[in-house]
C-alpha cells in the first residue's frame, strides 16, 4: 500500500466561515486524509458533519483556512486563484446529486464541454464523448437533450462528462440521492466498473451506509472531525 | 474560436428558448435602429432628390433680388416696436431694378452672362375656349428665361422680335393644356386664338408655341403648384403693358461656363450696390443655385442629426432593456454557472458567454431593425417622392456596429457579474 502514489493528501486542514466578524465558525477542525491512486473510497457522516465543506476543498471550489493540501502533486494552498478553474477541468471530476448537465444542450455536448474549456479540438473532442457515453452505457441517446432523459441517464451523462479530461479523481456527491434504488444501483454499477477497468480514482460523499460500504476505505465524519478510518466491503472483495 | 462559436450556439438556443421575451427585449433596439435608418434612407433620398432637381434648374443660376436692408442694430429699449415698424416699410416702384440698370450690367458683364432671364408673374388666369377651360399660371418671360429656367419647346417657335418689341398678344402653353383643349393636336393648336381671363379682364392671345411640361418644369415645380397648373408664357413686353408696369423685382442669370457662380453673386451685388447707396430700407442680394443647395443639404444634415439623437436616446433605452434582461438570465441559470465554473470554465469564458449573448441579442435586434428602416424608409421616399430610395449604406454598417457597441456595453456588467459569482453559491442556489 506504501509503494503507490498519494493522489490527495491532505494535513491538518482547518476551515472557518465568519458570519459577521464577531461570530466565527469552525466547521473543519483539521483533517488529516490521504487517498493513493485506484482507490475507492466513500466520505460519509450525517449532516452538518462538514462534508460538504471537505468536498469543496477537495474540488477546489473553496480553499482551507489553514492547513496542507496537495492533488496529483499540486500544492493547491499555493494555487492562484486565476489556476484553480484550470486545475478543475484537468484534474477533478464533479458528480452532483442533481445532476447538474446544462439545459437545452444534448448529452454529447454536455460530455464534450470541459474538453472545451481544455481546448480539444473538434473531432476529438467528439470522439472522446461519444467513447465515454458509451462506456456509461448511453451511446444510443447522445442526441438526447437532459429534459429528455430519466434521472438515471443524466446521472449516466453526467459520470461521462466528469471522465471527459481523464481527472485524477472522480469526485461524486450523493450521485444516487436523487434516484431510486434500482437506478442508484446502476449508476453504482458504472463507478464500479471505472474504479476496476480503467483504475479511476473515486471519492464518494453519501450518507448512506450500505454505499459507503461497498468501497474499499470508509471515512466517517463527526463535527468536523474524522472519526474513522476502515476498510469497506469493496476492500476485502477487492 | 471553438468556445466563441459555442457561445454563439448557446446564445441562439437561449433567444429560441424564450422567444417572445427575447423579441420584447429586441424591441428597444429594433425601434431604435429602425428609425435612424428609415430617416436615414429618406433623408438621403430627399438630399438626393433635391439636389438634381435644384441642379436641373441649373447649377449656374445666380439669383438676383431686391431685399431688406439689414435693419441696424442701434435699437436700444424699445428695439421691438422699433423691428416691428421696420418690417412694416412696404417697397414702392423707386425701390424696385428698372431695365435700364439690368441692361446696363448685362453690358458690363457680357463675357460672363450667357443669358438673363426675367419673368413677371400676372397670376392665375383661365384659358376658355366654347366650354372647355383650363387654369394656368400666366408670366411673362424675355427669351433668356428659356435658357435660365430650362424651358424648352417641342412644337412652334418662341416669340419674335415684332412680338417682343410691339408687346403682341402671344403665348406659349403647356402641352398639357394642347391635350385638353385641342386634344393633343399641336397643328391645330398652333396659331388657333384662345381667350384667357387674367383678373377681370380677357384677352386674346395666339398661341405660337408649346412646350413639354414634365421636360421643362421640375416635378419639384408641379408640387409647388399642385400639379395641375402649369404656365402660360407671354411676352415680357406684354406683361409690363397689361400689369402697367416695368419694373423687375428679382431675375436669374445664367453665368457662362468657366465662371464660378459663387464669385458672380458676390460681384453683382457690388455692381447694384452704387444705385441703392441713398436706399435706406432696400438693397439688391444675390446668391448662386450652388449655394441654395449647399445651404438646403445643410438644412437636412441638422435634421438628420436631430432625430438621430432622439433615435439615440431609444437605442439607449433598448440596451437598459437588454442589460435587465441580461440580469434576469443570468439569475435563472445560476447553476448552470456554477456548474460550468465546476467543470473547469474559467471566469473570462463565462463573462464571453454573456457578452456574446448580449451582442447576439443586439446584432438581431439590429439587423431586424434595418430591414424594417429600409423597408419602411423606401415606402416613405417612394410615396411621398416618387424617386428611389437610396438606403446609405454607412448608416447601415454604421447601425450594425453601433447595435454590437450597445450588446458588448450593456452586456459587460450582467457578465461580469456572471463571471464573479461564487461556484459554490452558484451550484447550490436553488
Amino acid at each position: 500500500m506504501e509503494e503507490r502514489k498519494r493522489i490527495i493528501d491532505l494535513q491538518d486542514i482547518i476551515k472557518k466561515f465568519y458570519i459577521g466578524t464577531p461570530n466565527e465558525l469552525t466547521v473543519l477542525h483539521g483533517i488529516d486524509l490521504e487517498v493513493f491512486e485506484g482507490e475507492f473510497v466513500s466520505v460519509v457522516g450525517a449532516s452538518g458533519s462538514g462534508k460538504s465543506t471537505l468536498m469543496n476543498i477537495i474540488g477546489s471550489l473553496d480553499r482551507p483556512t489553514s492547513g496542507k493540501y496537495v492533488l496529483d502533486g499540486v500544492d493547491m494552498v499555493k494555487a492562484k486563484d486565476s489556476e484553480l478553474s484550470g486545475i478543475r477541468n484537468q484534474k477533478i471530476g464533479f458528480v452532483f446529486q442533481t445532476y447538474n448537465l446544462i439545459a437545452k444542450t444534448n448529452a454529447l455536448k454536455n460530455v464534450e464541454m470541459p474538453m472545451l474549456y481544455a481546448g480539444v479540438h473538434g473531432k476529438k473532442r467528439t470522439e472522446r464523448a461519444k467513447e465515454l457515453l458509451e462506456l456509461v452505457g448511453m451511446g444510443d441517446r447522445m442526441k438526447h437533450l437532459p429534459e429528455e432523459l430519466s434521472g438515471g441517464q443524466k446521472q449516466r451523462v453526467a459520470i461521462a462528462r466528469a471522465m471527459a479530461n481523464d481527472p485524477a479523481i472522480i469526485l461524486a456527491d450523493e450521485p444516487t440521492g436523487a434516484l431510486d434504488s434500482s437506478t442508484g444501483r446502476l449508476v453504482m454499477d458504472i463507478f464500479h466498473k471505472l474504479h476496476e477497468e480503467q483504475g479511476k480514482t473515486i471519492v464518494l460523499i453519501t450518507h448512506s451506509p450500505e454505499l459507503a460500504e461497498e468501497t474499499e476505505r470508509v471515512i466517517t465524519l463527526k463535527d468536523g472531525l474524522v472519526t474513522s478510518i476502515r476498510s469497506g466491503m469493496g476492500g476485502r472483495l477487492g | 474560436m471553438n468556445l466563441f462559436l459555442e457561445n454563439i450556439r448557446l446564445a441562439l438556443f437561449s433567444l429560441k428558448a424564450n422567444k417572445m421575451r427575447a423579441l420584447l427585449t429586441m424591441l428597444g433596439i429594433i425601434i431604435g435602429i429602425s428609425s435612424v435608418i428609415a430617416i436615414m434612407t429618406v433623408g438621403n433620398s430627399l438630399s438626393s432628390y433635391m439636389t438634381s432637381e435644384l441642379s436641373s434648374m441649373g447649377t449656374n443660376n445666380v439669383y438676383v433680388s431686391i431685399s431688406r436692408r439689414e435693419a441696424e442694430k442701434e435699437t436700444s429699449e424699445d428695439g421691438n416696436v422699433f423691428a416691428e415698424e421696420e418690417s412694416t416699410v412696404s417697397i414702392t416702384e423707386y425701390d424696385l431694378m428698372t431695365r435700364e440698370m439690368i441692361e446696363n450690367y448685362a453690358e458690363t458683364y457680357s463675357d460672363k452672362i450667357r443669358a438673363i432671364g426675367i419673368s413677371r408673374n400676372l397670376g392665375s388666369g383661365q384659358i376658355e375656349k366654347g366650354t372647355t377651360n383650363i387654369g394656368v399660371d400666366v408670366l411673362g418671360i424675355t427669351l433668356g428665361y428659356c435658357a435660365t429656367d430650362n424651358v424648352e419647346l417641342s412644337a412652334g417657335r418662341f416669340f419674335n422680335k415684332r412680338e417682343t418689341d410691339g408687346a403682341k398678344k402671344v403665348c406659349i402653353v403647356s402641352n398639357k393644356v394642347v391635350d385638353k383643349m385641342f386634344g393633343g393636336d399641336n397643328e391645330a393648336a398652333i396659331g388657333s386664338i384662345v381667350q384667357t381671363a387674367i383678373g377681370t379682364d380677357y384677352y386674346d392671345f395666339t398661341i405660337v408655341g408649346i412646350y413639354d411640361y414634365e421636360a421643362g418644369a421640375g416635378a419639384l415645380a408641379s408640387y409647388m403648384s399642385m400639379g395641375s397648373t402649369t404656365n402660360m408664357y407671354i411676352p415680357y413686353s406684354t406683361a409690363c403693358e397689361i400689369s402697367h408696369a416695368d419694373y423687375v423685382v428679382y431675375f436669374t442669370v445664367l453665368t457662362n461656363a468657366g465662371v464660378d457662380p459663387d464669385e458672380f453673386a458676390n460681384t453683382t451685388k457690388q455692381f447694384f450696390a452704387p444705385y441703392y447707396r441713398n436706399n435706406r430700407n432696400w438693397t439688391i442680394d444675390s446668391y448662386s443655385m450652388a449655394s441654395y443647395v449647399e445651404m438646403m443639404s445643410s438644412m437636412m444634415g441638422t435634421l438628420t442629426t436631430a432625430i438621430s439623437v432622439i433615435a439615440g436616446i431609444a437605442l439607449l433605452v433598448g440596451g437598459i432593456g437588454v442589460m435587465n434582461i441580461m440580469l434576469v438570465s443570468i439569475t435563472e441559470r445560476t447553476r448552470e454557472i456554477g456548474t460550468r465554473k465546476a467543470l473547469g470554465a474559467p471566469n473570462s469564458s463565462i463573462r464571453l458567454q454573456f457578452i456574446v449573448e448580449a451582442v447576439v441579442i443586439c446584432l438581431i435586434g439590429g439587423i431586424i431593425g434595418i430591414i424594417i428602416g429600409v423597408g419602411g424608409g423606401s415606402l416613405a421616399a417612394n410615396l411621398l417622392l416618387k424617386s428611389p430610395a437610396t438606403p446609405s449604406i454607412g448608416s447601415i454598417i454604421g447601425s450594425l456596429l453601433f447595435s454590437m457597441a450597445i450588446g458588448i456595453f450593456f452586456g459587460y456588467y450582467p457578465a461580469n457579474k456572471a463571471a464573479k459569482m461564487d461556484p459554490i453559491e452558484a451550484l447550490r442556489y436553488e
